[in-house]
């Protein structure tokens, strides 16, 4: 392959030889193992050469934690004090929402006043509601609460409010103070930015790991797991709304004489007030999406409701606590965002406030005599867990044999056949055409970037697990093209299906990832066909969403002038809108395969046998080391396709005139 | 003459990946010609007089908000001296800057930047309250100002529910606030409509005739520079290539760029009596008098409409005659030649 290097062309498609080339890079990868034999260390990398990487991580956060000393006071020392104190608030919280003011601990424990009463609970976001934003608004949010009360979601919901109440402020306050560090000291930033990038690719569960090992399986450690996974939104976009705060602007604050701290706090935040708010409202989504999670962690609430009956295979329960979970996302959404469009100084005043109080007062009060204000009666409470159980065993009965043949059919010619071919490819050879890959997109430093990121996953050992991601992964992304492409071509074009395709993906999107498993396994059950279907559900969204608006978006002149040389609509698609678009569809292509990686690793709860399970394994053995590893290695995968992706779409645009 | 409040002496602003080399000395020909600059501003010296309106003119790009920066400090020039009353404003330490910018400076912008989370009153009283001033004074001035700039009664709306001339006018209101000597205004009607520009005008220059501050006018309108300039700078390429009254400017160009510029310039707004005069003493036989700094504008139609010329006096005396024939070689301009 290297003798063909000086042969590329200078801009224009490289037409002789690229093909040429490409077939020596598919005959590389496809011809050695037949050749050599798969022993042979070029195919598979041979076990003593793994650098034992898990085991220094292992070490080194042993150390960490067992021998480091600040002098004054130990490593764990610092992690059991700040674990105190953020288990304040979140005591706090909890007793206030869910379990009440108490006296003593365990079953001693002596109630001195009880929890807010539902009706308050529920009372204040709708009144907020009205104050922020319509009466729709209001009954939305009333339908969301009131959901969950009759369906008996109540007590653990309050778990989990609680917990996202404490763990909202404290990432927004957080990443507020670090964006603006970040932002006032160019170096901070720079460390800052690859550091976000990481954390954005490596899967949420590997997180779990190192805060499992240094905090516990605690709600405390839950809530620092959530914070930790929410809080960079919130840096990004301080970062970003500041940047945007106009330069007019700053320069008036100047002039008028502010110190740096007047025109930081005077000026400059409260400027950048809205594009703060965008932090918030994403801090609060990722929040909801990590509740389940972090139920692996000791949260308790509506996310372990679901993990229970996942693990129990109990699906009626769990659909119901996940759509807990979805509504209350969809109405702190709706709330945030509807607070976040109030301008300022509009409808203020102490009236709704004072109305508020009157409510909070009257409820705590009345509720000890009045249960059914205190509490929900559980008479009034219904439930669709045994109907959805039942129907599955219905489903079982009637539709078993089609949906196993199907299932069948998939596994022996198409899933089996390609992890089979993936796992078996000589790891040398994939690098060198992934180094090729980058070399032909983006010259020598993405080949090495490419090279590099792959060697890493080889030489840790996990080459065998990252196929197996690879395999599933691909084949979702294939399957969510396939799928999603035509239907985001039919939104582009008209105007209801649009709307319709739109209100669907939007609210696909505030679904957490976890709940797709449900259907996933109910109609597959466990194994890697639900799996697929879960990872194709969760990742079809961005290629639905890119390639209508990538089309949408192109230059209105330009398809004017193509209507005007004559040409049909289905000539105007494909030979003008299709290829213009494909920069920006290629973006939703990129951003379909961050889902699916994000939801491969989820799916280990369904028994993939991928880096997510590593991962998933590590979780429950707290071994910190392999689950770091596998988490890096699920980074590279994202890394790779994404810089590949990135800079293929670059060239496409530099080609198309259009960057 | 009046005292000169703000000069500036060889000042350069360079931007690009070559510029800090220049710090504090201006740079040489080659590095000019290298590529890796981008003078904004080029060794420009001005002296501004108090009370004066100074308008600094020039196309857009040419470095007009650069240089008014750099006069600000707001932007640090890369060489040169800055000086108000006499002091170096370059040499200051940040405390007595923002000692400076919190009494002695105004400053307009072109797109207003008011703070959208503030109402009108808060936005005028801004200033004050950063200089620690108690809300019941600070609030008490907003109100003179905002009544001032004719915004009374809209003390508490919101910078998005009012329009262009009427947020530009609290922009005025809060630049007045603190009272300041020096009052920098960047393109500030620029924004607006031409009806709405027109009115802000004479809305500027009825302020400046009860406050007689000194003003330094940025605009790329040479109409608006004629009507409210005492004298105008004209820059291109961050340099200031003439200065001069828009009468000099017009009557004699320094280059081809400003003839160029102010070609299609109104000439009866512009030129003087003195200028299209016939020099004489005596004052037999003549229909009246007019002033030797009136415009032609002003004085065109008496002229016109007299059989005989006028006089035109100074200091009550009598120094020229204006007839119709000079009006007229005047405005299809072939007025006399430079006396
Ligand atoms: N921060 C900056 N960085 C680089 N170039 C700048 C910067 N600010 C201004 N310039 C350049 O300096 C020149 C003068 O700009 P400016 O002062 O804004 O002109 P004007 O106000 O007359 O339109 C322009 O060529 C502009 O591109
Ligand atoms: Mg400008």
């Amino acid at each position: 392959m290297r003798e063909l290097a000086p042969a590329r062309p200078l801009g224009g498609p490289a037409v002789p030889l690229a093909p040429l080339l490409w077939a020596g890079a598919v005959l590389a990868l496809v011809a050695p193992p037949l050749l050599l034999g798969d022993k042979h260390w070029a195919i598979s990398w041979p076990k003593p050469w793994i650098v034992p990487l898990k085991a220094w991580i292992t070490a080194f956060m042993t150390w960490l934690r067992d021998d480091l000393s600040f002098g004054l006071f130990t490593f764990q020392e610092a992690t059991r004090f700040l674990s105190w104190l953020l288990g304040q608030p979140l005591a706090l919280a909890g007793a206030l929402l869910a379990d009440g003011f108490t006296r003593g601990s365990g079953s001693d424990a002596v109630l001195l006043w009880p929890p807010l009463p539902w009706l308050a609970v529920a009372g204040l976001p709708v009144l907020a509601a009205l104050w922020a934003g319509d009466r729709r608004l209001a009954l939305l949010v009333a339908v969301c609460f009131a959901y969950l009360a009759l369906f008996g979601q109540w007590a653990s919901a309050m778990t989990t409010l609680a917990s996202i109440a404490v763990a909202v402020p404290i990432g927004v306050a957080v990443g507020l103070l670090i964006g603006i560090a970040a932002f006032r000291r160019p170096w901070l930033e720079r460390v800052l930015t690859p550091l976000l990038d990481l954390m954005q690719t490596v899967p949420i569960f590997a997180y779990l790991v190192p805060i499992l090992w240094f905090f516990g399986f605690s709600p405390v450690a839950a809530m620092i797991g959530t914070i930790v996974f929410a809080m960079p939104a919130m840096i990004r976009n301080t970062l970003l709304a500041l940047r945007r705060v106009p330069v007019e602007t700053v320069e008036f604050g100047r002039m008028a004489g502010c110190t740096r701290r007047q025109l930081l706090w005077k000026v400059q935040v409260p400027s950048a007030a809205p594009g703060l708010m965008l932090g918030v409202n994403q801090v609060i989504m990722l929040s909801l999406n990590m509740v389940i999670i972090a139920s692996m962690i000791g949260a308790g609430g509506l996310g372990f409701d679901v993990l229970r009956a996942l693990r129990r295979l109990d699906l009626g329960a769990g659909l119901e606590a996940a759509v807990a979970i979805t509504l209350l996302a969809i109405a702190l959404d709706r709330l945030s965002q509807a607070v976040a469009a109030r301008g300022p100084g509009e409808r203020s005043g102490p009236g709704w406030l004072l109305i508020a109080a009157a409510l909070v007062a009257a409820a705590w009060l009345v509720g000890p005599v009045a249960p059914a204000v205190q509490r929900w009666p559980d008479a009034w409470t219904l439930t669709t867990g045994t109907a959805v159980n039942e129907a599955m065993i219905w489903l079982n009965l009637h539709a078993f044999d089609t949906v196993e043949a199907a299932k069948g059919w998939l596994l022996v010619n198409v899933m089996v056949p390609l992890k089979r071919l993936l796992v078996g490819l000589p790891w040398l050879g994939v690098v060198a055409a992934l180094a090729l890959a980058g070399w032909r997109l983006g010259g020598w430093r993405l080949a090495a970037t490419a090279a590099g990121l792959t060697l890493f996953i080889v030489v840790t050992g996990q080459w065998e697990y990252a196929m197996v991601t690879v395999y599933l992964c691909g084949l979702g992304v294939l399957l969510a093209g396939l799928f999603g492409m035509p239907v985001g071509i039919w939104a582009s074009r008209s105007e209801p299906v649009h709307r319709v395709v739109q209100a669907v993906i939007d609210t696909l999107q505030t679904l957490p990832s976890f709940a797709y498993l449900i259907p996933a396994v109910m109609l597959f059950r466990v194994g890697d066909v639900a799996a697929l279907m879960a990872i194709v559900a969760y990742a079809v969204v961005p290629v639905i969403r890119y390639t209508d608006h990538g089309i949408r978006h192109v230059e209105a002149t330009v398809v004017e002038a193509a209507r005007a040389m004559g040409c049909t609509r289905g000539q105007i698609l494909r030979k003008v809108q299709l290829p213009l678009a494909l920069p920006e569809i290629l973006l939703g292509v990129n951003q379909t395969i961050m889902f699916a990686l994000a939801m491969v690793v989820i799916t280990a709860l369904v028994g993939t046998r991928d880096l997510g399970q590593e991962v998933y394994i590590a979780l429950s053995k707290a071994d910190v080391g392999r689950g770091l590893v596998a988490g890096f290695c699920v980074a590279c995968l994202a890394m790779i396709a994404d810089r590949l992706i990135a800079a293929g779409s670059e060239r496409l645009k530099a080609r198309l005139g259009l960057a | 003459m009046r005292p000169v409040k703000l000069a500036c002496r060889g000042l350069w602003k360079l931007f690009g990946p070559e510029a800090p080399r220049w710090r504090g000395r201006a740079p040489d020909a080659t590095a000019l010609a290298s590529g890796g600059l981008i003078v904004a501003v080029r060794d420009v010296g001005l002296e501004i007089r108090a009370g004066e309106i100074f308008v600094i003119m020039g196309l857009s790009g040419s470095g007009k908000s650069t240089l008014v920066r750099c006069l600000s400090r707001l932007v640090e020039p890369s060489a040169g001296a800055v000086l108000f009353e006499g002091r170096d404003i370059l040499a200051m330490r940040e405390a007595e800057l923002i000692e400076l910018r919190r009494h002695k400076f105004g400053m307009v912008f072109q797109n207003f930047a008011l703070l959208p989370h503030r109402d009108v009153l808060g936005n005028v009283a801004f200033p004050l309250e950063i200089q620690g001033v108690p809300r019941e004074r600070r609030e008490a001035r907003a109100r003179e100002v905002i009544a001032l700039v004719g915004l009374q009664g809209r003390e508490r709306h919101y910078p998005r529910e009012l329009s262009g001339g009427q947020q530009q006018r609290v922009g005025i209101a809060r630049s007045l606030a603190v009272e300041p000597e020096l009052w920098f205004l960047d393109e500030p009607f620029s924004a607006l409509d031409p009806l709405i520009r027109r009115e802000l005008q004479d809305e500027f220059l009825r302020l400046q005739s009860v406050l007689h501050k000194t003003i330094v006018f940025i605009t790329h309108d040479f109409d608006e520079a004629i009507r409210l300039a005492d004298r105008i700078a004209i820059m291109q390429d961050g340099a200031v290539i003439q200065v001069g009254t828009a009468e000099e400017l017009v009557t004699a160009p320094a280059t081809p760029y400003v003839a160029e510029f102010t070609r299609d310039v109104p000439r009866a707004k512009v030129l003087s009596a003195r200028r299209v005069m016939r020099p004489a003493v005596a004052s037999n036989g003549l229909a009246g008098e007019v002033p030797a700094d009136a415009r032609l504008a002003s004085i065109a139609a008496r002229v016109l409409a007299s059989d005989r010329p006028l006089a035109v006096v100074e200091d009550g005396r009598v120094i020229g005659v204006l007839g119709r024939d000079e009006v007229v070689a005047a405005l299809i301009g072939r007025e006399p030649v430079d006396a």
